[in-house]
């Protein structure tokens, strides 16, 4: 008690006004903490809690020791991903799968939707933007069930007309060339209309007095196009495309795995189906472990990477 | 941007109405051809009649998918996660968002910081399912609700929303001798119904489709939600309570039966969409204003 109370004494002035400004603060933002803690105890938990927990990658983990009695092996799983034959392949179909998605699919929903703004008859554009948004709300499972249902070699609706032009059944799911189409054509499909709104959004947002402008100017539809429509929308292209290509290694799960199959894991194996398969099928965390935070901290460099480069060019970055 | 041009109809305009339509097609015509064939006769569908309607109109291969029994579980779990997590989420994300929109709040920018850097980094599958592990929610309702309670999009776009709200009429709520919680509840919530109905939907519509956090978090089949269900009965057939299913006059063929078990996932969506999207439009737009 003496102490404490010496060292109240002792505490410089200006470090009390602190202490009480901090505590101020405190009384004034109180309730509006009590309203974000659930939010900070979900990120903790579920969040934070398991980025600690990649230490497991470092470990031979073994469940019953759990992480604190587990033994160290240092990089030993990191080595063994470097070192699996299977390393490069995944590397090389998780990145193929993702730039040929970038490819089609990043250009896609802006070509639809100058396409869409140059619709005189706004009736017919909101009948075209409805349809094309719905496929956006459909679940992985219904959209690859949808399309095994399709490519079926009996019964298939596309091997049934193909075969009206006398082409023999070709058996899609099983032959793994075919398998970055079918992903990339299928995805393209589902996201065209939804991505479409932003881009529509912003060319919305022209001064209509640019288009008169270079119409006065003799600009015919492409050079407006070309000259006014694109550079409007340039902003919300380069922050989209940062992030798609900052997520380059973050191929989704769901859609990969509902549609693979051993038959094809030469091209329809990627880093995420592995991981699921080493860690969870067979019970290998530590490996999976490495795995995943490998291609975590490539994902981060190249988010930043990318960011830095487009600063760099004057253009709109994320921060 | 018609109006100041003259209306005149060039080769451009048509190749566009025309690629339009097309692309119109080519989202619905899937739809028709599931629907025709799930309702057809066995023998129109073996011999590739069905394109656009159904021949020899049945509903057998509904009534088979009604009667397998993992399908109606299914139905009742995902609407049960899909009410819950949707209150839970929308409820403890309009809370933080509040919180963080105003900028004088301790910590602010440092809470805001952590959130948003898990956008960019996380730990990954396994060890999020050992933390799932050890808070016990492993195989229980909760696996569905919790891990994934908030989504940092979502909590951002929110926070935009909440900080649009004219200061003043919080002011006058202060100066009424709210608290900042009174202020949450009786002013902030009430103003943005309609930015919480997007939110609620997107989060809706997140954990009806969610595949994922039931492949990893459950194992007790009476709590998968209907996406495992479909999945299982599209790849692997019905459980046919009826051992007169494929006797001969009921014989049904399984695409007709793939398609009607996708129409049952489907219909829900189909049904409410032509009246959420004006919210769910709207939410997208938001999205793009940056926090």
């Amino acid at each position: 008690m003496r102490v404490s109370q010496e060292v109240g004494v002792g505490l410089p002035a200006q470090l009390m006004q602190q202490r009480s400004g901090l505590g101020k603060s405190f009384e004034k933002s109180k309730h509006l903490l009590l309203l974000v803690l659930p939010c900070l105890l979900f990120f903790a938990m579920f969040r934070y809690v398991p980025m600690f927990g990649v230490m497991i990658s470092f470990q031979n983990y073994n469940m019953f020791k759990g992480v604190w009695q587990s033994d160290w092996v240092g990089l030993k799983y990191y080595m063994m991903f470097f070192q699996n034959p299977d390393f490069f392949l995944l590397l090389r179909n998780t990145f193929l799968l993702s730039f040929y998605q970038l490819l089609f699919g990043f250009p896609a929903p802006i070509l639809l939707a100058l396409l869409l703004n140059e619709l005189r008859l706004q009736a017919f554009k909101r009948i075209v933007q409805s349809l094309s948004y719905l496929p956006h709300f459909l679940s992985y499972v219904i959209v690859a069930s949808m399309i095994i249902g399709f490519l079926s070699p009996t019964g298939g609706l596309v091997n049934q007309v193909m075969g009206w032009f006398g082409a023999d059944p070709v058996n899609w799911l099983i032959e793994a060339q075919w398998f970055r189409t079918i992903y990339v054509t299928s995805g393209v499909w589902q996201s065209i209309g939804w991505s479409s709104i932003l881009y529509l959004a912003a060319l919305t947002a022209i001064d209509p007095h640019l288009y008169e402008a270079a119409e006065m100017d003799g600009a015919g539809r492409f050079r407006k196009m070309w000259h006014i429509s694109l550079p409007g929308i340039m902003g919300v292209t380069v922050v989209l495309l940062i992030l798609n290509v900052g997520n380059m290694l973050d191929v989704g799960f769901e859609k990969v795995y509902l549609l693979s199959n051993p038959s094809i894991y030469e091209t329809a194996d990627i880093i995420s189906t592995y991981v699921y398969r080493v860690g969870l099928v067979e019970g290998n965390y530590s490996y999976a472990t490495a795995i995943d935070l490998f291609t975590g901290i490539i994902n981060l460099v190249l988010l930043l990477l990318v960011n830095t480069i487009a600063r760099r060019m004057g253009e709109n970055s994320m921060w | 941007m018609g109006n100041s041009t003259k209306w005149k109809w060039n080769t451009f305009d048509v190749c566009n109405i025309g690629f339009m339509v097309l692309l119109s097609l080519v989202m619905v015509y899937p739809f028709i051809y599931m629907t025709s064939v799930s309702l057809s006769g066995t023998t129109e569908v073996l011999q590739g009649n069905v394109f656009l309607w159904p021949k020899g109109f049945n509903l057998k291969s509904y009534e088979l998918v009604f009667n397998d029994p993992r399908v109606m579980i299914g139905y009742v779990n995902t609407i049960l996660y899909t009410l819950t997590g949707t209150f839970v989420s929308l409820t403890l994300t309009a809370m933080a968002a509040y919180a963080l929109s105003k900028r004088w709040m301790m910590w602010n920018k440092t809470i805001t910081f952590l959130v948003v850097f898990t956008m960019f980094f996380s730990g990954g599958m396994i060890p999020t399912f050992l933390v799932v592990k050890a808070v016990g929610i492993m195989n229980t309702f909760w696996a569905m609700i919790l891990p994934s309670a908030f989504n940092v999009w979502y909590l951002v776009m929110m926070r935009a929303f909440f900080a649009n709200i004219p200061g003043e009429l919080e002011e006058a709520g202060k100066m009424d001798g709210m608290s900042d919680l009174g202020v949450f509840f009786r002013i902030a919530l009430p103003l943005s119904k309609s930015s919480l109905a997007t939110i609620g939907l997107f989060y809706g519509v997140g954990i009806w489709n969610n595949y994922l956090t039931p492949l990893l978090y459950l194992r007790n089949p009476e709590l998968l939600p209907l996406q495992v269900i479909l999945r299982d009965i599209v790849m692997s057939g019905l459980n046919l309570d009826r051992a007169d299913a494929f006797t001969n006059d009921n014989f049904v063929v399984g695409e007709a039966l793939k398609y009607a078990t996708i129409m049952v996932g489907t219909i829900p969506i189909l049904c409410v969409y032509p009246f959420l999207q004006k919210y769910f439009v709207k939410g997208a737009l938001i999205g793009s204003l940056k926090g």
